[in-house]
């Protein structure tokens, strides 16, 4: 049985020693190659004397990183990745949470991450402990000593409040996620995947595991490829890329720039994407362009291990109809609580909580906040059984199938109707003008402002949404942008509209 | 009408963009920007730029940029 996201790379490296794994802009790494050169990081940390603790690593997206992660695992140490463009405030707090037992950089964020974090004996070169042999002995004796529930990342979130807080996943959780993207959406050694995600953002989990366990190859896209989307089309066509798994605003901005028929790109077979509302109109111009490639909506907060819920694309859907996210992840368990915390009925709804091995074992020495969201299930009172409380509202439409409503912090309470904002946003970005949108609520004059990008003036969009959502539902202010804010993760940011509206 | 070099402040004011380095290669306009000025100049000078040539190559300076202005059919000093 595998216990050990590491066992992936034993069985795989002698299945396939000599096939490319992992891909970036200046390096290639079989699997014989991965193996060995993370047996080196692994056998430095152990020298070391570093077991069970947390490992930092600062190498950009580099197949470099993917070594320092299994150099880790192998270790018997979890790893965080660090985002290197973060401003160095946000990585010294992370660094103050999780007290690294090292910091694994190169020399091009060296100085960064030395004035960052105080312990500079602790900062560790690749190249350097690259130079290390392997002991094979020392990683299997460590190997040994583990168990499947313990710790393989700590990956920060932006907590609402500022202070990021430390998502802690076991190897458990992550073997069983890819155990079922492998038999959900048949990876194997002939995918060829294609990484968008930031290792610091948990859908590169996909990526990397799903890679390691089926022995598929993974390229590492160049970042510059995402300025410049016909250069990201040329990408997948020349490296013939069969899977990605995106954030939605990659396949949305391709569809607006109108390149889906620029560029060969039939190669891709399967195209998954997660981490924000995929928009229906988007989504059915890449389908209308891939007819017979499988598209699917993804989605879960880091909390749960990547996804719980999903929707394969496999009927026609309206422009204005929002793509579901669909039904639980096999092996888990999704519960749909009202405010009375019972289960809600036919289209009633409510908070979406789930069960499962995914769950993680909470934040980072942050007892309240683990406390507040990993809770006893309120449908058991017989015995400890945690679910995780994600915050998103969501409820069934007449197929059984899950929709997003919105975030529970962007209910809001207008004229006396309870409000998704996230349904506005729908309905204002399935018209063709409209190529983003955003809906803010201002409590103070209990007015809702739709920002959007798009050419078409606010009276006109008005008109056009009371045909397609309640009077009380449509907004009242506008602003119409140049362009929308994104954070760093690529999805829309929210705050800093904030800013911009309170300061005009 | 705002001219390029204009804009191009607006987006990064800690660039000089006088000089004469690589706007792309050297890193003073990353993904988010290219995306914004592409919005901006759609904005400014009523021009939709094609897909297909938002490339490297276009947007490596300011005559490169001020090049592919023109060829929407600007006709003013950009």
């Amino acid at each position: 049985m595998v216990r050990l996201v590491t066992d992936y790379l034993e069985a795989t490296a002698k299945k396939y020693p000599n096939k490319p794994a992992f891909v970036d802009e200046h390096s290639v790494l079989t699997f014989c190659e991965l193996r060995d050169s993370a047996k080196r990081i692994a056998t430095s940390l152990i020298k070391a004397g570093l077991f069970k603790k947390p490992i930092a690593v600062a190498l950009g997206q580099s197949v470099q990183a993917v070594v320092a992660f299994l150099g880790a695992a192998y270790a018997g140490c979890f790893y965080t990745p660090l985002d290197t463009d973060m401003p160095e405030s946000r990585i010294r707090k992370i660094l103050e949470t999780l007290e690294p037992g090292a910091v694994i950089t190169n020399t091009a964020y060296s100085e960064k991450m030395a004035s960052a974090f105080n312990d500079q004996k602790q900062i560790l070169i690749y190249d350097d402990i690259l130079q290390q042999k392997p002991n094979e002995e020392l990683v299997d004796n460590i190997q040994k000593r583990l168990i499947d529930t313990d710790v393989l990342y700590v990956l920060f979130t932006s907590g609402s409040t500022g202070t990021p807080k430390g998502v802690i996943i076991g190897h458990r959780s992550v073997i069983d996620y890819i155990d079922w993207v492998e038999e959900t959406f048949h990876v194997d050694s002939g995918s060829v995947l294609g990484n968008q995600a930031p290792f610091y953002f948990d859908n590169s989990v996909l990526d990397i595991y799903s890679t390691l366990k089926n022995g598929a190859t993974a390229y590492i896209i160049p970042r510059k490829c995402f300025a410049f989307p016909i250069r990201l089309l040329e990408y997948v066509r020349d490296k013939k890329i069969n899977t990605v798994f995106w954030v939605p605003s990659v396949l949305t901005q391709i569809a607006n720039y109108d390149l889906l028929d620029e560029c060969e790109i039939d190669c891709l077979h399967t195209v998954l994407f997660a981490g924000e509302v995929m928009p229906t109109r988007q989504l059915n111009m890449w389908r209308k362009r891939l007819p017979s490639a499988l598209f699917a909506n993804l989605y879960g907060p880091t909390e749960i291990t990547v996804d719980c819920t999903y929707y394969v694309a496999n009927r026609v859907l309206s422009d204005a109809e929002p793509v579901p996210i669909g039904i639980p992840c096999r092996n888990s368990d999704i519960l749909v609580l009202n405010e009375k915390d019972e289960l809600v009925h036919s289209d009633e709804k409510g908070e979406l909580c789930v069960r499962g091995t995914s769950l993680a074992y909470g934040y980072y020495k942050n007892p309240e906040k683990t406390a507040e969201v990993f809770v006893q299930n309120p449908l058991n009172p017989y015995y400890p059984e945690k679910i995780y409380r994600t915050g998103d509202i969501v409820h069934y439409n007449e197929r059984g199938e899950l929709i997003y409503d919105g975030r529970k912090d962007f209910q809001i309470k207008h004229l006396g109707h309870r409000i998704e904002l996230g349904e506005i946003e729908t309905a204002a970005a399935s018209l063709p003008p409209v190529k983003m949108a955003c809906c803010l609520f201002d409590a103070a004059k209990d007015q809702i402002i739709l920002c959007y990008v798009g050419d078409i003036a606010a009276k006109e969009l008005r008109e056009k949404l009371m045909s397609l959502v309640p009077e009380y539902m449509v907004p009242k202010r506008y602003e119409q942008l140049d362009l929308m804010p994104l954070n760093l993760n690529g999805k829309m940011d929210r705050v800093k509209l904030k800013e911009m509206l309170v300061r005009s | 009408m705002k001219k390029v070099i204009d804009i191009l402040q607006e987006l990064r004011p800690e660039f000089d963009f006088t000089t004469n380095e690589d706007y792309i290669e050297d890193g003073m306009l990353d993904s988010f920007d290219v995306v914004s000025l592409v919005s901006m100049m759609d904005k400014e000078y009523g021009i939709s730029i094609k897909g297909r040539e938002i490339v490297p190559e276009n947007f490596s300076s300011l005559a490169k940029i001020q090049a592919l202005v023109k060829k929407y059919g600007v006709t003013d000093e950009v």
